[in-house]
């Protein structure tokens, strides 16, 4: 393979970004700002569908390895996908012509900069997923923040520099630690090449601070319980753009490090650490579902819900178990789905109303029927009914879990529960009940572009919650892989 | 003749300073001519240093007590091009407050002259020599508009405190003098050994007058009141131009003679390290003149520089190296946006100032703000990778504690960044300020900003440059 498809799949959105750069400023050219972001994502997302097709899922080898020299002696440009990384690139890639298709009614001023930040923002997250040099892969991980930091604050609402300062300087806290274990890990070792670091691994007797030091990044950006707090805040005061990117996207880097890193650099400290994630994710799953039921701001309540959804995953990819990762691993993926399209069902009303408050609404199934079919399926959808991605994703974690841990399944499953009980609740008082509220007699239903984004992300749900196989297909053998090494590590003591 | 030839950067520019004082009194209203011909000065100083030094091994000159190697090479050339572009960025400040006068670029290269010494120094005596020197140009450049209280204010407490400094530091000097018999930094290693803790005290001494120098806490007090004094041009000068020399003779005076003393002076330099990054991390929070918050972020900036010093190894000295070149250029971009903000001949220097900057002149914004996140210390710009050097080589000497601290104190220091980021981008604008900017001005916010955002592409140069510096 010549073609350099990884670093073209990196750069495409930044040169998009370039172009952009030039045309700003005058409100004549929003038009063709926004067609040149859009482009610019489309073909993103057809060269990754491309990628897609060329993988070749027998194997849980790197594929479309590329590998320069940056740094002499000491970092190399590395990146690489395999089975678990794929989905990730596809997701964002899947994603973000979405979030530019909905900045239409959303984003009214300085639109051209906003769509730099938002392909910027691509870049480095497709970045994350592919990168195979710890230095590399915490370089976007960082990177990612500059651009988040301005949507919110720019963009979002009243309380957006609060949520802004919030979510940078959480973020960056957790995220500091992590760069005194990767260098440590050099010093140890000699290397940040993760396949080389895959193969030589690294003494037990470290293994435990530096688990922590990942930790402390990933357990921020995922974010667990107690560390959960700068999400809704950042989730209400971002656009809705930016909500879904934080939500679809930003949250998975998280889950897909620790399974990268955490699972793939430190078995022994993973094993020690168990009970500390089932702890923690059952803790997620309960309390903060126990929270969004309490929440009188539906974005709120979406964020909290997707702590929630959070929990499994990390529950699900310490079960070490061939279930519990494919379902986390599709969890995160549906929840990429879902949740953006429930933010931006959000985004859709609020556009109307300007509100977001649940008592705002009630009773709208009559005025915007199509909308409320649409959001009816994600509700559904987000509480895990079987025929749509959540419940594929949930169930396999549970299942996991069950083999795993008998009582932290049974926990987690009660909070299955809870999630149907908040999430139905959401959709009952906003669409149906009596229209108390004329004003909303008003409301337009979907317009075209809504549909066109509502309905692109409601067929993949539908289609792998019905089908699945062409996920597991092509994360199976990675995953199998990633556990086998675990075990022959665990017992081999390195 | 040789000897000789291995100073002329420094004779050239000694000659070139007479010559241009003599022919600033003769000659009426020869300002302008003055500030051109200095600019050529340095240049040709800095070609000639280049020529005539850079690819020597090590050399020893008078007696001993000069040395030419690469490091004092390299320091030298960067410290003649930071003064060409503080120099030529800055006449248009001084025309505004009518001190475009003939002595502000003799004083600068004076000053420059004294920290080539200093630079040069193998030697207690030439060091102290050279920074008298830099230093009594640098005390009259303080007060430079003198009609202002304020910047007489600066240059007097620059005055007096300096001159305290310069006493402990002298006292130092005589101590070590004392117990080894020599001034010379190659005799003293050699005469180590029996007398270690009273030479500890005579290190202990001299650390202080360089961390008043260098404005390390607990010796910074000066430091935000002299920069908020100042005239800005002088202020730039300041926070770029004297730390370089300053960190090189911490370099060579702590790694030539007291190379084995490392367990006494190790502690001191993590506590200074320490100490800065936590003290200009927090104490810039409060600020509302952008000078003083310039001040407290240098401050902390020279602690992340004096943690590779600590580590006591080559790869730390030179990531020190490292940190400070990056340091300039970030700093020469952030006063390039202060020297721009301007309206009707007033230049406004509080942070409420820079309301709105992104509507009004969204270019400058965008560039401060790429600038500003360096210095934060965020990948992929330029200043995460100055810090990310440090750590490592930090980290390498297993001194997490260190590290940690100043990781920790990146994320205090991101605040008051972000919180100027918070101001230009997401406030309310107000009026426009000036655009008719020099040309020079210009260009060096443009180089500053670009170098800062390309700098990951091409991270490698810089550090082959600065390992070739070997004086362990």
């Amino acid at each position: 393979m010549n073609f350099p498809i990884l670093s073209s799949l990196i750069l495409l959105p930044t040169v998009g970004a370039f172009f952009l750069f030039f045309t700003r400023g005058n409100k004549k050219n929003n038009f063709t700002v926004k067609y040149v972001a859009l482009f610019t994502s489309f073909v993103n997302f057809l060269l990754s569908i491309y990628l897609w097709i060329l993988f070749d899922h027998t194997t849980s080898e790197f594929q479309f390895v590329e590998q320069r020299i940056w740094i002499k002696d000491f970092i190399n440009y590395k990146v690489g996908v395999d089975g678990i990384s794929i989905l990730f690139i596809l997701l964002t890639t899947f994603i973000t012509p979405l979030c530019i298709l909905s900045v239409n009614n959303s984003i009214k001023e300085r639109l051209s900069e906003f769509l730099i930040a938002v392909l910027i923002m691509e870049s480095f997250m497709i970045g994350v997923f592919c990168s195979l040099d710890l230095v590399i892969f915490y370089l976007f991980f960082e990177a990612g923040l500059i651009p988040m930091f301005l949507i919110i604050g720019i963009w979002g609402g009243a309380r957006r520099v609060y949520s802004a300062f919030k979510f940078f300087l959480y973020t960056l806290l957790g995220s500091v630690l992590m760069l005194v274990a990767i260098i440590t890990i050099y010093w140890l070792t000699g290397t940040t090449d993760v396949i080389e670091l895959y193969s030589l691994g690294i003494e037990t007797k470290y293994q435990n601070l530096l688990w922590l030091a990942f930790f402390s990044s990933f357990a921020v950006k995922t974010p667990m319980w107690p560390v959960h707090t700068w999400l809704p805040d950042a989730h209400v005061e971002a656009p809705t753009a930016g909500s879904v990117l934080l939500a679809a996207i930003l949250l998975k880097m998280a889950g897909y490090g620790f399974i990268r890193f955490s699972l793939g650099l430190f078995p022994a400290a993973s094993e020690v650490f168990t009970p500390l994630i089932y702890t923690l994710s059952v803790i997620a799953i309960i309390f903060t579902s126990f929270i969004a039921l309490m929440q009188e701001d539906m974005k709120k309540l979406i964020a909290y819900s997707s702590v929630a959804h959070m929990g499994y995953v990390t529950l699900g990819i310490f079960t070490i178990q061939q279930q519990g990762i494919e379902g986390s691993i599709i969890q995160m993926i549906s929840h990429g789905l879902v949740s953006a399209a429930l933010f931006l069902c959000v985004g859709v009303v609020y556009d109307r109303m300007h509100s977001r408050l649940i008592n705002t609404y009630g009773g709208i199934v009559s005025i915007i029927p199509k909308y409320s079919v649409l959001f009816m399926l994600f509700t559904l959808a987000a509480l895990g009914l079987p025929g749509t991605s959540g419940f594929v994703g949930e169930f396999l974690i549970l299942m996991g879990a069950f083999k795993d841990n008998f009582l932290v399944a049974v926990i987690a499953s009660i909070g299955v529960i809870i999630g149907a009980a908040y999430m139905l609740w959401l959709y009952k008082r906003v669409i149906f009940g009596k229209l108390i509220n004329n004003d909303l007699k008003k409301m337009i239903d979907l317009n075209r572009s809504e549909s066109i984004i509502l309905t692109s992300l409601a067929i993949p749900t539908l289609f792998f919650g019905f089908y699945p196989d062409p996920l597991i297909n092509t994360i199976e053998v990675s995953i199998s892989d990633l556990i086998e090494t675990y075990n022959f590590r665990l017992a081999s003591k390195i | 003749m040789t000897n000789l030839q291995l100073v002329f950067p420094e004779i050239f520019l000694s000659l070139s300073i007479m010559f241009l004082l003599i022919l600033g009194v003769f000659k009426k209203n020869s300002s302008k001519i003055i500030q051109n011909l200095s600019l050529v000065v340095l240049l040709v100083t800095a070609v000639i240093t280049f020529n005539e030094t850079i690819g020597i091994k090590e050399v020893k000159l008078f007696n001993n007590s000069i040395i030419i190697d690469y490091l004092s090479s390299l320091m030298k050339i960067v410290t003649l091009l930071a003064t060409f572009l503080v120099l030529i960025i800055s006449s248009n400040y001084l025309r505004t407050f009518k001190i475009f006068k003939i002595e502000y670029p003799i004083l600068i290269l004076s000053s420059v002259l004294g920290m080539m010494i200093m630079i040069n120094s193998n030697d207690l005596i030439v060091f102290y020599m050279g920074l008298e020197l830099q230093s009594l140009a640098l005390y009259v450049l303080a007060t430079f508009n003198r009609d202002q209280i304020k910047s007489s204010e600066a240059g007097l407490k620059y005055f007096v405190l300096s001159a305290l400094s310069s006493g402990l530091l002298l006292y130092g000097c005589s101590l070590i003098y004392g117990f080894t018999g020599s001034t010379n930094f190659n005799v003293i290693a050699n005469q180590l050994g029996s007398s270690e803790y009273a030479i500890t005290f005579g290190i202990v001494f001299i650390l202080v007058g360089l961390a008043f120098k260098i404005s390390a806490v607990p010796f910074h007090m000066w430091a935000p009141d002299v920069y908020e004094g100042s005239p800005t041009s002088v202020t730039l000068f300041f926070t770029m131009v004297p730390k370089v020399a300053a960190l090189t003779v911490f370099i060579r005076f702590l790694y030539v003679p007291f190379l084995n003393l490392i367990d006494q002076w190790q502690m001191i330099l993590i506590f200074l390290s320490i100490a800065s990054m936590l003290f200009g991390a927090i104490a810039a929070i409060g600020q509302t003149n952008l000078k003083r918050l310039v001040a407290y972020s240098s401050i902390g900036h020279v602690g992340y520089a004096l943690a590779g010093v600590a580590t006591g190894t080559n790869e730390g000295m030179q990531s020190s190296v490292i940190y400070i070149i990056i340091y300039i250029i970030m700093n020469l971009g952030l006063f390039s946006c202060l020297l721009m903000m301007k309206r009707e001949n007033q230049y406004y220097e509080k942070i409420e100032d820079l309301s709105g900057l992104s509507k009004n002149h969204p270019m400058l914004a965008l560039s401060l703000m790429i600038i500003l996140f360096s210095l934060a210390g965020i990948p992929p710009l330029a200043g995460f990778f100055a810090k990310f050097y440090v750590f490592k080589s930090v980290i390498e000497q297993s001194m997490y504690f260190l590290a940690i601290v100043g990781l920790l104190s990146t994320v205090v220091a991101a605040f008051y960044y972000l919180r100027l980021i918070k101001i230009m981008y997401f406030d309310k604008e107000k009026e426009k300020y000036d655009t008719d900017h020099g040309l020079w001005l210009k260009f060096s916010l443009t180089f500053s900003t670009l170098l800062i955002l390309v700098y990951f592409i091409f991270p490698s140069q810089l550090i082959e440059v600065v390992s070739r510096i070997n004086i362990i």
